[in-house]
């Protein structure tokens, strides 16, 4: 049996999912379900002077309306409110606690109804007196009150002083305009009150076991009581890492009218979760003669007035690129908005957009080959830190993606290629991540009939964990992959963290491995108790699970069948549970890299943009299916594509009211925008960050792809657009 | 959304006698828009008459060499009809870059003349907006309006008429026909619908217990030098910025009848008259294209977002003109622009 880690193995959840069996947080029937709808604020900021219910309740077929001065009791503590993934310091926003408006579209009311239907319409009879407050939603007009937010990027050299005294420079102001999740599966939980006081919540989440404290947290209930399935999730990307307000909401509902509650929320209600924050990032790059001599960054991000959200865009620059010389500041501006959150790699999408676009124009300074200039000041080493890679391989990803795209072909002068009445332009950058690793556990439950249950906590939003899970357990266990259950996200299950950061399939099938290490030193203790055993005096290394058998690795003909081991213990099955055990290494850098090649066709005279080609080299450790990675990978592209030229949320500042908040307006790329994607996964062996060499590849798909777009079209046209996205008009001022 | 009554209309004078009975009431064919602004909260009818059993889903020819198209046909059947993709090729171009195959599977013929505008405004019930509420003001004008108006605009609204596929029909000079209580009439395409003015809650002149029956089509449909253009901000599924729908019909060299129209630029869609008379008698080059150019886009006013709409429909008409005269019509399919 061969292996199939490395392998292209199609999704063990595919059929499942495509055949509509996968159930979603909102497709949990129960009888006598009952269904909520949320009322939102219109304003964004002030207090509520007066909500009247009266119109709304008096429907038929409603049940209640909940508001905060009528619902049951909740948490009264910043504490109470706090999750796994919340910033330190500053104080949750609580549903339906107050009078206080702090950001528009917040939840103000809930109408509990037989039916979904009655719901909806009774949301519309709620009436509202709001008492409105001056407020500030443009991210611009608060720069000058941006507070800085500590980082631990700290300066080399004197940055300010080699900038005035370089021959070369380029200094601009890069801009990424709030950015929503559209995840296809809106945000929806299913909370049955089981009528002993227990609930079961079925919710959209990243984290099962995040929600169950948090919940335990608002409503003062046990964990024991609190049980939280998610087993398929519609796409998250990082909406789902914190618990968002339809839990609340739904769980509220169901206490107080003791019965199961289900709340799905509109698509344009998503817009008050979280989103990218809009960013200003500021950048000037100084050149000496070798290459890159010094770095200013100062990134300006906007956050809420009660909670500061900030993430790593300045730091990257810190790990790609040499410089004797850096220095970097970090922003936020605090708005009366909802506070921002992690959308697939939150910090880098953003400052590796800048700090490449940078770059490219630092090259034309030069008059250098972009990807020249990343290699003369190529880092084996974070600079910061001063530690050398745990792997790198991104000069191959640069060699391999170059080749594999044509770059030798580009002529270096702007508007030089063309297509017929098309400006042709190539662009490319570098994109980071970092390789995350942290501690899951999971539970292997193996039977004598050659079956094994894997399970833990973990959630699978899409990425493909059921499968990389399944081939882990399968490849250590010695099974083929059809003899391997496995179960999700479920809080009862053992411990694991949200699914976020690219970390999860590095640290599950580390837990994994353990937990069949336990398993085979079972089956070995017993193996050796058999008479004439072939295995005798062989320690666990030295044995592996292969094809059913429990074998010498060094001698295949030494090997009892695991039945005959089971059999011979009088054993059904072997249960076993163990955790990841990642020791703290500080010893290493640890990341992802990857090269993205753009091509781009722009009509010259109407300023229309194609995105004819990418190629994206990525070298992330070992690829444990390259079908589900390669997905990943492309997923990242397309997102690439419309961060590039389409995303963006368009506040009106006077009304603080987001004027596209839906899919139709909200653009995001369709088939026709995405055309030849090529993804290449670079051979990089790691010894030293685990024992399998894996890293993750949830984000890094993404980080480069906006920059290399945008350099592309510079090269195409020679224009500059340094505000996303790239619209036809900015072609054009 | 509303609670609703519904009934269903069994024929025409049913669905008029229906619709004259309740002035809160709206018909509703593939509902493609109406749920939609049912769902924001913006259409709140009282009462939805069910007209997809009325006999209106025919095309045929007319005696005068034109055709007669139900005012139930869907958009998808009404692009691929063998006698609109042969003799009236602008006018199934226009459809089909429109939407998504779904959207014009259920949209009506009718119905998309009878779409509401797609300005932000409109759809967000926290806003003002003169169309959805008489006297609220006008909030695009001063607010998020790069996908609003630039000719026709006045002081109570600058709303965009979203359809592609009334741009082809204004183009052809098509013909509405309605009935109500006073009985049936027909209207020019380019009096159907009206410029905002101090009213922008009313689109059409269409009154407002009339029903449309039919869209005719007179016999010249400008089969060899068309095209239809629309720039938008992704290749498909998103509304014009500018559209243009550009007929020729070229004798030795001249040009013997000419018409163009925009969309995404104005109210309804945008014709001049005089721009196509001076495109007559001329030999179809870009310097008499840039004449006609100036002439529809003479008085265009940008607003705070949406200037640019000024120059990129100079040069989308250009482009689309030139496609029109060399026979090489876009094709909606290819997202390269020819």
């Amino acid at each position: 049996m061969a292996a199939t880690i490395g392998t292209s193995t199609s999704r063990v959840d595919g059929r499942a999912k495509v055949t509509g069996t996968a159930r979603y947080a909102g497709e949990f029937n129960v009888p006598n379900l009952a269904y909520a709808a949320v009322v939102t604020s219109t304003i964004s900021k002030g207090r509520i002077a007066r909500i009247d219910i009266g119109r709304a309740r008096a429907v038929e077929g409603v049940l209640d309306v909940l508001t905060h001065d009528v619902r049951p009791e909740m948490g009264s503590t910043d504490q109470d409110y706090h999750d796994d993934v919340a910033p330190e310091g500053g104080s949750p926003f609580r549903p339906l606690y107050d009078e206080a408006i702090r950001f528009n579209y917040q939840p103000i009311a809930l109408v509990l109804a037989e039916d979904w239907e009655t719901a909806v319409f009774a949301t519309t009879l709620v009436d509202i007196e709001y008492e409105e407050q001056a407020f500030a939603t443009d991210l611009h007009a608060g720069i000058d009150a941006a507070h800085a937010v500590d980082k631990p990027e700290k300066p080399r050299g004197d940055a300010l002083k080699a900038l005035q005294g370089a021959t070369v420079r380029h200094q601009a102001d890069y801009f990424i305009p709030p950015e929503y999740h559209n995840p296809m599966e809106l945000f929806a939980a299913t909370v049955v009150w089981n009528g002993d006081g227990k609930l079961t919540i079925y919710d959209k989440t990243q984290g099962v076991q995040n929600v169950q404290r948090y919940v335990c947290g608002v409503f003062g209930l046990k964990p024991e009581d609190v049980r939280v399935i998610s087993p398929f999730v519609g796409g998250a990307f990082g909406s789902g890492l914190r618990p968002q307000y339809e839990v609340v909401l739904a769980t509220l509902g169901a206490l107080h009218l003791r019965r199961p509650v289900r709340l799905v929320l509109s698509r344009a209600q998503m817009y008050g979760l979280g989103y990218r924050p809009a960013t200003v990032e500021r950048i000037a790059l100084a050149a000496n003669g070798r290459g890159l001599d010094a770095i200013t960054y100062d990134a300006i991000a906007m956050t809420s007035r009660y909670e500061d959200f900030s993430r790593n865009d300045t730091g990257w620059a810190e790990q790609l690129y040499t410089s004797a010389n850096a220095r970097y500041t970090h922003k936020l501006a605090s708005l009366d908005v909802a506070t921002p959150c992690d959308m697939r790699a939150p910090g880098a999408a953003s400052g590796v957009y800048a700090l490449e676009c940078a770059m490219d124009e630092l090259a034309v300074a030069l008059q250098l080959d972009p990807m020249e200039l990343r290699l003369r000041c190529y880092s084996d080493r974070d600079q910061g830190a001063g530690l050398p890679y745990t792997s790198k391989q991104l000069k191959e990803c640069y060699r391999q993606g170059a080749e594999a795209f044509g770059w030798a072909r580009r002529n270096p002068a702007p508007r030089s290629m063309r297509d017929g009445s098309e400006l042709l332009g190539m662009g490319m950058a570098t994109g980071v991540w970092e390789a995350l690793q942290v501690q899951f556990a999971s539970r292997i439950v193996l039977t004598a009939n050659g079956h094994a249950e894997v399970s833990s906590a973990a959630s699978d939003i899409g990425t493909g964990t059921y499968t990389v899970v399944a081939q882990v357990a399968a490849d250590t266990l010695g099974l083929p992959i059809d003899s391997v259950t496995v179960k999700l996200a479920d809080s009862s299950l053992p411990k694991a963290p949200v699914e976020g950061g690219s970390w999860t399939a590095a640290s599950i099938a580390h837990a994994i491995v353990n937990t069949a290490a336990d398993i085979r030193k079972e089956l070995l203790g017993l193996a050796q108790t058999m008479p004439n055993t072939p295995l005798g005096g062989l320690k666990l290394d030295d044995v592996a699970l292969v094809d059913g058998m429990l074998m010498a690795r060094n001698d295949r003909s030494r090997a009892v069948a695991v039945a005959d081991v089971m059999r011979h213990g009088k054993l059904d099955r072997i249960e076993k549970e163990r955790s990841s055990d990642f020791k703290e290494d500080d010893k290493h850098a640890h990341n992802t890299h990857s090269a993205v090649f753009a091509e781009v066709k722009v009509d010259e005279e109407l300023g229309v943009i194609r995105v004819t080609r990418i190629v994206n080299a990525v070298a992330a450790g070992r690829i444990i299916n390259t079908k589900t990675a390669a997905s990943q990978i492309m997923g990242g592209v397309v997102w690439g594509i419309g961060m590039a030229l389409q995303e963006e949320a368009l506040t009106d500042h006077a009304f603080g009211r987001i004027m596209n908040a839906n899919i139709a307006e909200y653009h995001v790329p369709v088939n026709a925008d995405v055309h030849d994607i090529k993804v290449i996964f670079v051979d990089e062996p790691d010894s030293v960050i685990n024992p399998l060499g894996i890293k993750g590849v949830g984000e890094i798909g993404i980080v480069g792809v906006a920059a290399a777009i945008a350099n592309a079209v510079y090269h195409a046209t020679g224009k500059r657009v340094r505000d996303l996205p790239i619209t036809l008009d900015k072609l054009d001022r | 959304m509303n609670n609703f009554e519904y009934s269903r209309a069994t024929d025409v004078a049913d669905a008029i006698r229906q619709i004259a009975a309740d002035p809160a009431a709206k018909f509703i064919a593939g509902g493609t828009n109406l749920v939609d602004l049912m769902k924001y909260d913006v259409a709140r009818p009282a009462r939805l008459i069910d007209i997809t059993q009325l006999p209106l889903k025919s095309l045929e020819e007319t005696p005068d060499g034109g055709v007669r198209i139900g005012a139930l046909v869907p958009n998808s059947d009404l692009a691929y009809h063998p006698l609109i993709a042969d003799r009236y090729p602008l006018l199934a171009s226009a459809i089909l870059a429109g939407a998504s195959q779904q959207l014009r599977n259920m949209a009506s013929t009718a119905g998309n003349l009878l779409q509401r505008t797609r300005c932000f405004y409109f759809y967000d019930t926290a806003t003002p907006c003169n169309k959805r509420e008489p006297g609220s003001g006008c909030a695009a004008i001063k607010g998020i309006n790069r996908i609003n108006a630039i000719l026709g605009t006045s002081d109570a609204c600058i709303a965009t008429h979203p359809s592609d596929m009334c741009v082809a029909l204004a183009a052809l000079d098509a013909r509405v026909h309605v009935t109500g209580p006073a009985g049936a009439r027909s209207i020019a395409f380019a009096d159907f619908h009206r410029l905002p003015e101090h009213s922008p809650h009313i689109d059409t002149t269409l009154e407002p217990d009339e029903i449309v029956t039919a869209i005719e089509l007179p016999s010249k449909g400008f089969a060899k030098n068309y095209s239809y253009l629309k720039i938008r901000d992704r290749a498909s599924y998103a509304f014009a910025l500018v559209s243009v729908a550009a007929a020729l019909e070229i004798d030795s060299g001249r040009i013997r009848e000419a018409r163009v129209a925009l969309g995404g630029v104005a109210h309804k869609p945008w014709r001049r008259i005089d721009a196509e008379a001076a495109l007559r008698g001329e030999a179809p080059d870009r310097t008499v294209f840039a004449k006609a150019a100036d002439i529809l886009l003479k008085g265009a006013r940008g607003y705070s977002h949406n200037a640019f709409k000024i120059g990129l429909g100079r040069r989308a008409i250009l482009r689309t003109l030139t496609q029109a005269a060399n026979a090489t019509p876009q094709i909606q399919s290819v997202k390269k622009i020819r």
